[in-house]
């Protein structure tokens, strides 16, 4: 099944890129797509995360639209913050509470951290993340939990 | 209706750029490494998001929306990967983050 999406999938990205519509091309195509997802098998790179098809309904309607959102937000905050001839930054280092199960859990909110302006993810352990935040409230705000409770919400969609 | 796309694309093209021209000033005024990192990271996502929406705009849909937006899928899944690997190796070479606590009162004029 997994093998079979994969499949589907780059082949589709294949002529996306492509835009050929010759028999023999797109026959090539197709081959490559078989051959590529035939060495990701043998290299044992299809499984739950390294093609995780399971997740795309939720993150696509629930968890992009809102981390869209908050990239917003914080990127028109740390605008305001750099154009600001005080610079009022307050530099701060915190720990953050993961509660996500999985890697791809992990990655998804060490990433949705890092991709949020004023945030950035030093460093991943089992359960916390260290993040070095512009200011001080938005390290209160990552603090308080709403990306991680969201993330794992995300994670937990199977 | 092609004028109203036009000029809505290009809103969106032009404060894209604007906001590349303001992270690119933020990476200037900041103090030190990492907040610097969080200068940059305002082109990486609405500088190059809006770049990217307007120029869809321009392309109508076709395929060069679709690859826009496999661009656009690549960026916002690599750049915090970058980031992420710069801001650690700078954290394990020793670099040591400013904190608010060691910051100089910002002078008012």
């Amino acid at each position: 099944m997994r093998s079979l999406s994969i499949v589907v999938s780059l082949f589709v990205f294949w002529l996306l890129l492509s835009g050929h519509r010759t028999p023999f091309l797109v026959t090539a195509g197709l081959l490559s797509a078989l051959a590529v997802a035939w060495f990701a098998h043998r290299m044992d790179l299809v499984d739950h995360e390294g093609h995780p098809v399971h997740l795309a309904p939720r993150a696509l309607l629930r968890y992009w639209p809102w981390l869209i959102g908050q990239i917003v937000r914080s990127a028109w905050a740390v605008t305001r913050i750099i154009l600001d001839p005080l610079l009022p930054i307050s530099p701060t280092l915190v720990r953050v509470k993961a509660s996500q199960v999985t890697d791809i859990g992990h990655v998804t909110f060490a990433n949705s951290i890092t991709l949020t302006p004023g945030t950035v993810a030093l460093e991943v352990d089992a359960g916390e993340i260290l993040v070095h935040a512009l200011t001080r409230e938005t390290a209160a705000e990552l603090a308080g939990g709403e990306m991680d409770r969201r993330v794992t919400e995300f994670e937990r969609a199977l | 209706m092609q004028l109203a796309v036009d000029i809505l694309s290009w809103t969106l093209l032009t404060a894209g750029a604007a906001f590349c021209v303001v992270g690119a000033l933020g990476l200037l005024r900041m103090p030190d490494f990492y907040t610097r990192i969080h200068a940059a990271s305002v082109i990486d996502t609405l500088g190059a998001g809006l770049l990217l929406a307007g120029m869809m705009l321009q392309a109508g849909p076709s395929l060069v929306t679709v690859r826009l937006l496999i661009i656009a899928l690549l960026l916002f899944f690599t750049s915090p990967t970058a980031v992420h690997a710069l801001g650690r190796a700078a954290l394990l070479r020793g670099i040591e983050p400013r904190l608010e606590s060691t910051e100089r009162e910002p002078s008012r004029p």
